[in-house]
């Protein structure tokens, strides 16, 4: 059924309110057009589905995103670091297919680097890694936002266009870079699945089943950060997106076994990303930011279930 | 046989656990009992290799854990410890199914299905193995936890306090299922036991620690004395013979 919706979705925003006849030269080539925004779409429902499930299992906790450990703030900082020094040209001194891999790049050297020395220090515990990791990104979030004070206010027009998430932020130019890593990274997650079910016990069954619990951990953490690095450079932040995708696939799929809920959490995340995607475009007619309605609908949505169930 | 030689767990400048030297032999309960803060719960994670020791060695059946890996160990030894939740939502037979995962690595074979459904009978928890752990009681739930240790299918396995929180039906159960799971499948079963007198009744041996160190060790015949257990838990006991054995007094 979800793959159904998806389809639909996916092809709503494919011929909806395309002005041309269907099936004439100029549909298809406007459909053209929009398919980049599809195939972005799939990459980062595939990013922040999956990298979401995964973390929530590492972390053994069905509230948290992996957008709380700083990945956001690091982006924000970047964008705003590259229009802060150099003013409005700074936008497209951070665009092209080498900056893009530089951010991916940072973002996962930060990961790696955050993990490495709180997994393996002598506080070796998850919980205080996600405390120092939200401080940190709401260090970074305050650096940017000093920044952003000193900002022109043409500059800093130009500098929210990039900070709202969006998928058209995304140039086409990235895909071919974007693809392969997040193939590779969701590739090792999903030969991973059987593992991940485990991890997903605890720390003290998993050990007793014996799983190495910090390798495992490390390992999915830092497959977790390439999606999300590529998936913020991508678009840039969309905190609420993975927390309803995982919530919602866990809701669908109702089974612990990863394998079903990585193909359920992808086809969640498209659903909810095109059809607010659609939503946006073809209800309220504005080429707005489609972050602002994912973090309504899953604000709310948060909000209705803590409320309604108690419990995660 | 389990072997401890000279371990120690620091915790910090003043608190210690150790230096300590144990041997339980193959077969049989082993009951670990003693005061609250004794060190029984943490000898026996360490045993377990949940916890990392600071000096010394544990051999299991002549594998030092601490350089044995986690894979291999998990077809040796098994341990449940005393607080179990967990996240993800599972029926009975799907957790129990997870005490495969050292042999299958998650990829469940017709003679894993054989075992588990032999762990899940063992414990009576037939009728339950459809349920969710979370719409069961207290007492099930603990059943389906030691039955996934048992199909685990471990020579050895090691159980923090399964009596916690249980009544006296389900203590009596659970003691009765470990004594036949000792017997009649061989396990070596090591167990933290708050209530000495179900230590005296059902173990074979008993380990009393104190303070961080092994205090004493013997069969329930030996340990059962009022002199050990009241130099053991610093509480005047009085052991009593009752109709099915002795019983420590000390109310």
């Amino acid at each position: 059924m979800l793959a159904v919706l998806a389809a639909a979705s996916g092809a709503g925003n494919l011929a909806y309110g395309n002005p041309m006849p269907v099936g004439s030269e100029g549909f298809w080539l406007i459909a053209e057009m929009r398919s980049t925004n599809l195939v972005v779409m799939l990459l980062v429902a595939f990013c922040q589905g999956i990298a979401t499930v995964s973390f929530q299992t590492a972390a053994n906790n069905r509230i948290i995103t992996p957008s709380i450990m700083g990945f956001e703030s690091l982006y924000r900082l970047v964008q705003t670091g590259a229009v802060f020094l150099l003013g409005a040209a700074g936008v497209v001194a951070v665009q092209g297919g080498l900056q893009f891999l530089l951010q991916v790049l940072l973002m996962v050297v930060f990961a790696a680097l955050l993990y490495g020395w709180l997994l393996s220090g002598r506080f070796a515990n998850l919980q205080i890694m996600l405390l120092i990791g939200i401080i940190l990104g709401g260090g970074l979030g305050a650096v940017a936002t000093f920044m952003q004070r000193l900002l022109s206010p043409s500059e800093f027009d130009v500098l929210t266009a990039r900070l709202l998430g969006d998928v058209s932020n995304a140039d086409a130019g990235y895909l071919p870079l974007a693809v392969p890593l997040v193939a590779l990274a969701g590739g090792c997650l999903w030969l991973d699945a059987r593992r991940l079910d485990v991890l997903a016990l605890g720390r003290e069954a998993a050990v007793n089943l014996g799983l190495d619990h910090r390798r495992e951990t490390m390992k999915v953490l830092l497959l977790v950060s390439v999606l999300m690095a590529v998936s913020t450079a991508l678009v840039g932040p969309l905190t609420f997106l993975g927390f309803l995708v995982a919530m919602l696939s866990y809701q669908l799929a109702d089974t612990h076994d990863h394998r079903y809920v990585f193909p359920v959490a992808w086809l969640t995340g498209f659903v909810v990303l095109s059809g607010a995607y659609f939503v946006l475009r073809h209800l309220f007619y504005a080429e707005g930011s489609v972050g602002i309605i994912i973090e309504v609908v899953g604000g709310g949505f948060f909000l209705v279930h803590i409320l309604r169930k108690g419990r995660l | 046989m389990i072997t401890a030689t000279g371990v120690v767990k620091k915790y910090s400048e003043e608190v210690a656990i150790g230096p300590l030297d144990l041997t339980i032999p193959v077969g049989g309960i082993t009951a670990l009992v003693g005061p609250n803060g004794a060190g029984k719960s943490t000898l026996l994670t360490m045993i377990g290799r949940l916890l990392g020791m600071d000096e010394g060695t544990i051999e299991i059946a002549g594998y030092d854990v601490a350089r044995t890996g986690s894979k291999d160990l998990a077809k040796i030894i098994s341990i449940l410890r005393q607080e179990n939740h967990f996240v993800t939502r599972l029926t009975v037979r799907q957790l129990v199914g997870f005490g495969r995962f050292p042999h299958s690595r998650g990829r469940l074979t017709p003679a894993d299905e054989e075992h588990i459904s032999r762990a899940i009978d063992f414990l009576d928890l037939g009728e339950l193995e459809g349920r969710y752990l979370d719409q069961l009681s207290g007492g099930q739930r603990q059943r389906a936890y030691v039955a996934m240790v048992l199909a685990q299918d471990t020579e050895y396995v090691l159980l923090d306090e399964p009596l916690n929180n249980l009544d006296m039906r389900h203590s009596v159960q659970m003691m009765q299922h470990l004594a036949r799971a000792a017997t009649e499948l061989g396990r070596t079963i090591v167990i933290v036991l708050h209530d000495i007198n179900f230590a005296g009744h059902y173990a074979d041996r008993i380990c009393a620690m104190k303070d961080g160190r092994v205090v004493a060790v013997g069969t329930p015949g030996e340990m059962m004395t009022d002199d050990v257990l009241t130099r053991v838990f610093d509480t005047e006991v009085e052991v009593v013979d009752g109709p099915r054995g002795r019983l420590a007094v000390y109310y």
